[in-house]
């Protein structure tokens, strides 16, 4: 029910994503990570700009792709 | 001043729909078996429908009744969620199960567009409604609807016992939805007919229901006429004057949307409300918990939208399909109970249990897909203000153990008396 541990100790960079086709916007990514998203003029969830998560906020986006009713949000790791 | 003659009388075909449909016989009366013969209309479903669902859930899952002409309630939240996302087979033609289907024609625009209509004219129906319902307007609201919660708190001061449901969450969403439509605060009690009559008189004979709802369009008409008159930055005016495919909208499109807006924008966040209230009052543990840490609130607002969700949609078989197991036919119900889904322990660990500090909570209240509620943002905030303001002023409250706590039939599921201690 918990959303786990996350690694602390990364080398990579971590990037969100919303699949536009799937997003309904249900708002869940933009109330729980208001620092990675926020909603364009019709509510659909929007990545803040490059996505790139920084660490301290890798909890949040975790949250995000948790809550999101219609998986629309991913999690990638790059690098 | 240009004449607007789209909502002249004589251009009006209000009620003319429901005299078109097909209607079947009324079959009423205890239920013999759950999995063959459900009805949501009868008192054991309003009164405990979790109960019932879960049993259907282990042995169904999808249910079967001959009432309503026929339909089907599947359990699981993976069979609503694939009917949810499938319309192509599913229609929305008709949203609310009853005895009586409008005719195939009104597809895909339905009575009350958005949420009647089927792709490809809900995508548009849709878009007009979106921007008016984004966190960020209906934010705008929030500053009134707070003042509004305090002043229905300072009117119960001095009394022992209150009721919760009738005195304090029903008002809330009224006032809201009549502020974003332009419409006089004072006649709320007459918003909160329109919406019994439609949701409740599901079993009334055509000609009453006729009757019912030519007094909702004749009164969204007068206000229709006071706009046109006196426009105003409001969501009455911008519905009469907004554009889509290059001209503004046929009158019963504005006049449906406004309906809809009306209808499914109170009961429904009542019923959140009232049932959020309601668990409070007989849980001193999360109320003391929710009291002394009011950040908790938007976690455990998500819980009991998940387990107290208020709202059940029904969709239309479009063809004979075999589907999941079970043979549908064309024009077969669905009852789509997001209740049910948000309730299955394959998707929520103790599915069962009211877990307010639930971090992840993938439920499905406010719909999945298309039709996702157009009014979740403002629902939110409504349901968010209510609870804060009333633990605020009321931090001790419980279940009065001498009333009695009624919940509304139909589809919309919330606590339509709540006597509540707060002395």
């Amino acid at each position: 029910m918990g959303v786990g541990r996350y690694r602390t100790d990364r080398n990579s960079a971590v990037k969100v994503q919303i699949n536009p086709e799937c997003c309904q916007g249900h708002g869940r990514c933009y109330d729980l990570a208001p620092g990675l998203f926020g909603e364009d003029d019709e509510g659909y969830g929007q990545v803040l700009g490059d996505g790139i998560v920084p660490q301290e906020a890798e909890r949040d986006a975790r949250l995000a792709v948790l809550n999101c009713p219609e998986h629309a949000i991913e999690l990638l790791e790059e690098g | 001043m240009a004449v607007d003659d789209r909502f002249t009388r004589d251009s009006r075909e209000t009620g003319e729909d429901e005299l078109r449909g097909t209607r079947n016989e009324i079959i009423t009366g205890p239920v013999r078996d759950w999995a063959t013969d459900f009805s949501h209309l009868e008192p054991e479903w309003s009164a405990d429908p979790y109960p019932i669902q879960d049993d259907l859930r282990q042995r169904c899952p999808i249910a079967r009744t001959e009432r309503f002409g026929g339909g089907w309630l599947p359990t699981r939240y993976e069979d609503v969620a694939a009917i949810a996302y499938d319309t192509d087979r599913f229609s929305s033609r008709a949203i609310i199960m009853s005895n009586f289907r409008p005719p195939i024609e009104l597809a895909p625009v339905g009575g009350s567009p958005p949420i009647s209509s089927d792709p490809p004219f809900h995508h548009d129906a849709r878009k007009l409604l979106l921007p008016a319902f984004t966190k960020k307007e209906v934010a705008r609201q929030e500053p009134a609807t707070r003042a509004f919660c305090h002043s229905l708190i300072d009117s119960l001061q001095g009394r022992d016992v209150v009721d919760a449901a009738q005195e304090y969450a029903q008002h809330i969403p009224v006032r809201v939805i009549a502020n974003m439509l332009g419409f006089p605060p004072e006649d709320g009690p007459r918003f909160r007919e329109f919406v019994e009559d439609l949701l409740e008189g599901i079993n009334l004979p055509p000609d009453d229901r006729v009757e019912r709802v030519s007094r909702l369009f004749e009164y969204l008409l007068e206000q229709v006429h006071e706009h046109l008159d006196e426009p105003r930055d409001d969501l009455t005016t911008y519905l009469i004057n907004v554009e889509l495919y290059g001209r503004k909208l046929d009158p019963e499109v504005v006049t449906g949307a406004m309906a809809l807006l009306l209808i499914a924008g109170i009961d429904t966040s009542w019923s959140a409300i009232g049932a959020s209230l309601w668990h409070l009052a007989k849980t001193p543990g999360d109320r003391e918990r929710l009291v002394a840490d009011p950040g908790l609130l938007p976690i455990a607002m998500e819980e009991f939208l998940r387990v107290y969700a208020p709202v059940t949609m029904a969709r239309l078989v479009k063809q004979d399909m075999h589907w999941h197991g079970v043979d549908m036919k064309a024009e077969d119900w669905i009852l789509l109970s997001f209740p049910a889904a948000n309730r299955d322990p394959v998707q929520f660990d103790r599915a069962g249990e009211v877990v307010i500090d639930r971090e992840v909570n993938r439920h499905a209240a406010f719909g999945l897909g298309i039709h996702r509620c157009v009014g979740s943002h403002l629902a939110r905030m409504e349901l968010r203000v209510a609870l804060e303001v009333w633990l605020e002023r009321i931090p001790e409250f419980a279940l009065d153990e001498l009333g009695v706590v009624t919940w509304s039939a139909g589809q919309i599921r919330g606590p339509r008396t709540l006597p509540v201690r707060i002395g």
